[in-house]
């Protein structure tokens, strides 16, 4: 045949090598149909385990039971035992060691998030005892009269 | 047998139509559908909100966004709570500032007033990623970046993602967003290194007034499964056929 079309058929041939070639190096092998279809499974298999390393930061109140066990006491009996006391303390990841402590959130926005009076019926908002921010003790920090753990008790 | 070409070409007409639509465009969400998946071995994660009990304190969003290291103060958030305010005139007033990070605090909605007598109804509404049976956000990806696990959670693969946007453009509930830090599309993953591990979720731990938990679809004794099974729940935009499998307990028809 003659060069003229021998050449182009050639070159194209060498792109579809490399493209081979190059698919061959970049694309893992796990990557594929990994479950129900192509359609929603056509991924990297090992991204799932990737995902599954994510570490925790929120380790829940079982964990400061053996250190903190005064407080995780006080605080089970009280109305806010069902408050975790990460919610008010930050996560907890890497404490002790790595923060030595925990911070301590004295503002009063911290408590108004639920106890800001809203008369929202259809909501449990509008039963939770709920003050006026503007009325109730503005500008002091609640924990000075309410016992933070265990409110429904007088600050000793 | 004779076949004009009018009738060739009519019924090829027809077949390419009807070829055209999704058979799941016509189905709506049917408990029968939920049973039949339930006893199967294996798991299907499923959520459930419910908005009576929600409080809007906002501590969900501060907690996942703290586990997921999803930057705090950027515009951006996997979960968040809107509240509707509905009053006597009919007209519905909605806000979600910060994605209700820092809980509502406030009486007034855009800084607007409203007068406590003329409120119908007030409530809180939660939202997550829905986790479809059939997502949209996977069906547009082009390169296999995002994709749904074996047990039913919505995954983007960060390493393989380039970033075009298409799936968050494709979400019908705007769950997904782009990552400032990262620069790949992020969205909820249920918490998927807790769930793996048998714990709950950081909005579900988080919660004090268990207005969130999560379940398995699969598991007939699971307290969700049953809940699911026996009581009215609602879901959002069923019509759009993405079967979403986030279920709301006192589900509003203002809620969007
Ligand atoms: C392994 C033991 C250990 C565990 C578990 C632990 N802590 Fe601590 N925590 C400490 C120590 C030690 C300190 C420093 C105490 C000090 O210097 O007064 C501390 C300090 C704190 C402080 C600051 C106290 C202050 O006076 O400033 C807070 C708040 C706190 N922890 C909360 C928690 C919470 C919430 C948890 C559970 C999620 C937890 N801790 C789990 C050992 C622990
Ligand atoms: C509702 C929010 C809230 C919750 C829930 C909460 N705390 Fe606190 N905690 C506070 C506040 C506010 C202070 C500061 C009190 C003060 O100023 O006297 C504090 C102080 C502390 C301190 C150090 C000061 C002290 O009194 O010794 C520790 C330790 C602590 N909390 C541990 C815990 C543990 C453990 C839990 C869970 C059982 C918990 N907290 C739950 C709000 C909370
Ligand atoms: C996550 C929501 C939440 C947060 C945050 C919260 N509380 Fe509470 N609080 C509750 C609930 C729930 C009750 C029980 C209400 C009831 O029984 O009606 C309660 C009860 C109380 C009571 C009344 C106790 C009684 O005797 O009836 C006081 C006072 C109180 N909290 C103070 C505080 C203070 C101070 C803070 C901030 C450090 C705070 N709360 C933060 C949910 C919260
Ligand atoms: C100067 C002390 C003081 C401060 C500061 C203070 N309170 Fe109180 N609070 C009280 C006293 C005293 C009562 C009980 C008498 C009453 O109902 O007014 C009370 C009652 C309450 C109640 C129960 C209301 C009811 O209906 O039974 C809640 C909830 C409450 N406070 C929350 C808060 C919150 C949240 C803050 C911070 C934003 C705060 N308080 C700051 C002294 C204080």
């Amino acid at each position: 045949m003659k060069n003229h079309v021998l050449r182009p058929l050639w070159l194209v041939l060498a792109a579809i090598a490399l493209l081979l070639a190059v698919r061959y190096l970049v694309v893992p092998s796990d990557f594929g149909v990994n479950g129900r279809s192509f359609t929603y499974g056509f991924h990297r298999l090992s991204n799932v385990a990737d995902w599954q390393k994510f570490p925790d930061k929120y380790l829940g109140k079982e964990y400061c039971q053996d250190c903190h066990e005064e407080k995780v006491t006080e605080n089970g009996s009280s109305k806010h035992r069902n408050i975790q006391c990460e919610n008010c303390h930050g996560p907890a990841y890497g404490h002790p060691d790595n923060p030595e402590k925990l911070p301590i959130d004295r503002s009063r926005e911290l408590c108004l998030r639920c106890h800001s009076q809203l008369p929202y019926p259809g909501s449990q908002r509008g039963q939770l005892k709920g003050i006026d921010p503007e009325r109730h003790n503005p500008g002091q920090p609640c924990a000075e009269c309410h016992n933070p753990h265990h409110p429904d008790q007088e600050v000793g | 047998m004779d076949c004009s070409r009018r009738t060739l070409l009519k019924s090829a007409c027809a077949a390419t139509a009807a070829a055209t639509l999704p058979i799941s465009a016509f189905r709506l969400f049917s408990p029968a559908e939920c049973r039949a998946e339930t006893g199967k071995p294996g798991t299907r994660w499923i959520f459930l909100v419910d908005t009576e009990k929600c409080v809007g304190c906002g501590l969900c969003v501060k907690a996942c966004k703290l586990e997921n290291e999803v930057p705090y103060d950027a515009p951006v958030t996997r979960t968040w709570v809107e509240r509707y305010v509905i009053t006597s005139d009919g007209k519905s007033h909605i806000d979600s500032p910060m994605g209700g990070r820092d809980g509502f605090t406030s009486p007034k909605i855009d800084g607007q007033e409203i007068n406590p007598k003329e409120i119908t109804k007030a409530f809180f509404v939660p939202k997550l990623c829905n986790q479809c049976d059939n997502p949209p956000c996977v069906q547009v990806c082009p390169v296999g970046a995002t994709y749904q696990t074996s047990d039913g959670v919505v995954l983007v693969d960060r390493k393989w993602c380039i970033g075009c946007g298409y799936c968050i453009m494709a979400c019908p509930y705007g769950v997904r967003f782009f990552h400032p830090e990262y620069k790949v599309a992020e969205k909820c993953t249920f918490c998927y290194h807790r769930i793996s591990k048998g714990e709950t979720t950081a909005c579900v731990q988080a919660c004090p007034f268990e207005a969130r938990k999560i379940g398995n679809l699969r598991d007939p004794d699971d307290p969700v499964t049953k809940i699911v099974m026996t009581q009215r729940v609602g879901v959002l935009k069923d019509e759009y056929g993405t079967k979403p499998q986030v279920f709301y307990l006192g589900l509003d028809r203002n809620v969007r």
